[in-house]
């Protein structure tokens, strides 16, 4: 289908598409990239009276490492990410991610930004901003508020951005020791949402999480960080005490059921790829050997 | 809903158009420049049938609005076929009965192009990767990855 008709504001800063954003509300849409936005105003899921279009303001691109953060502008395209120094140095795993993201073609438009504020729950970058324990930059008219990454998704399509806000960054800390990532999916063909998947961050010291991050995506109507995953920083792993965070971990999704796959489907799989994490951060792949 | 103005670069040739907000690229290339060969499947970025250059990079030409190609060049299947770039290509599809209804191909051509132009040696694990995003109904995939991965040889051998 093609998409409803509608009117088209070009933003040329910031403050402009805040302008626009706080005349029109929720009547109006920002286009980015479009990859997402565009599929669904085709689909006529969504019908927006005017789009306002954020993909030329400059001041919202480019990676800048600064006291140990990395600050990624909200129109960085997945390539972008793909192809940088500081995202390979800094964030390998989103580096390892975007390339589970759709598409060659899809992810020389697809932004950041315009993914995160999306919020589909099967889709891969949310996911790692909870892993890297990312803070969202949000502006509006009130002026600029700093989100955690864990309290922006809400739910299925659900941020904590209003009608008037824009996303304009994210943050990622960077720790001076570097730490160990994971990320694996399950998809149907590759570059497909995901049925289930994980992106997991860790500190280890002598075998040992000192911290342990592992976002959940695809089973849930968020990403969502287990909690039980706790259970493993600062002790020793033995399979058994795996075996019983594992299933404390399945209890804690509560995965759909979709024409995909069964909710108990993917309950199975978040357990196998949250063993499969333990058992490759730690490298220990006896770890992995055992029923999931 | 009022008309803008675009102004871009198609094939290589300026092109000024009056167009709403609305239509996305693909369909403006196939009914205002009558360029048919970007050919629209699912209109959601899925099938890959429309796949363009915009400045170099492919893209879902049914994932952007004309009016967000306004100062960009966008090169089409046309204009790789005239200019001889995709020739071998094609003839490698053809020889190796790469396609049937021709649906995909356009697209096909120019997501291998694409990855030729990054990758002289690929596997056929990353031609596969490559074309992912790229849906053919009638070959079953393997002949297509044979055109491709034969083209990268002889354009090897040929370097």
């Amino acid at each position: 289908m093609k998409a409803a008709a509608f009117a088209y504001a070009r933003a040329k800063s910031v403050d402009d598409a805040l302008q626009l954003l706080a005349a029109h509300g929720d009547r109006a849409k920002v286009l980015s990239g479009g990859q997402s936005l565009m599929p669904a105003m085709n689909l006529r899921l969504i019908s927006p009276e005017l789009i306002i279009d954020i993909g030329g303001i400059r001041e919202l691109r480019g990676i800048v490492m600064q006291n140990d953060i990395l600050r990624i502008g909200a129109l960085t395209r997945h390539v972008d990410l793909q192809r940088s120094r500081e995202i390979a140095a800094y964030a390998p795993l989103l580096a390892e991610a975007i390339t589970h993201v759709a598409h060659p073609a899809i992810r020389n438009r697809g932004t950041l930004g315009g993914s995160l504020a999306h919020a589909d729950p099967a889709a891969e970058l949310p996911a790692c901003m909870l892993a890297l324990d990312a803070t969202i930059v949000v502006r509006g008219t009130g002026g600029e508020q700093r989100i955690a990454a864990v309290d922006f998704f809400q739910g299925i399509f659900q941020t904590a951005l209003s009608a008037e806000d824009l996303l304009v960054a994210v943050e990622l800390p960077v720790a001076k020791k570097k730490g160990v990532h994971f990320f694996h999916e399950f998809a149907r063909r590759h570059g497909d949402y995901a049925i289930a998947g994980l992106a997991g961050y860790a500190d280890i010291e002598a075998g040992i999480f000192t911290k342990l991050r592992l976002a959940f995506f695809a089973v849930g109507d968020r990403p969502l960080l287990a909690e039980a995953v706790n259970r493993l920083i600062n002790v020793t792993v033995t399979p058994k005490l795996l075996s019983e965070v594992s299933s404390a971990v399945g209890d804690e999704l509560d995965p759909q059921d979709d024409q995909q796959a069964s909710s108990a489907m993917r309950r199975h799989l978040a357990r196998v790829l949250f063993t499969r994490s333990v058992a490759t951060m730690l490298e220990r792949p006896e770890l992995a050997g055992g029923t999931a | 809903m009022t008309p803008t103005t675009i102004a871009l670069e198609v094939n290589g040739e300026r092109i000024e158009a009056q167009v709403l907000p609305r239509l996305n690229l693909a369909d403006f290339l196939r009914e205002h420049l009558h360029l048919t060969g970007t050919h629209v499947g699912c209109e959601h970025g899925v099938c890959g049938a429309c796949t363009v250059r915009l400045n170099g990079e492919i893209i879902r030409a049914c994932l952007m609005l004309a009016v967000q190609a306004d100062g960009g060049a966008v090169q089409t299947i046309e204009g790789l076929s005239d200019s001889g770039e995709v020739a071998d290509l094609q003839a490698a599809f053809r020889n190796r009965n790469a396609l049937q209804c021709g649906y995909c191909t356009p697209g096909m051509l120019i997501a291998a192009q694409d990855l030729l132009k990054q990758n002289a040696d690929p596997s056929r694990e990353q031609i596969r990767e490559h074309l992912s995003g790229n849906y053919c109904r009638c070959t079953g995939y393997q002949a297509i990855i044979d055109a491709v991965e034969s083209t990268a040889r002889s354009r090897r051998s040929r370097a």
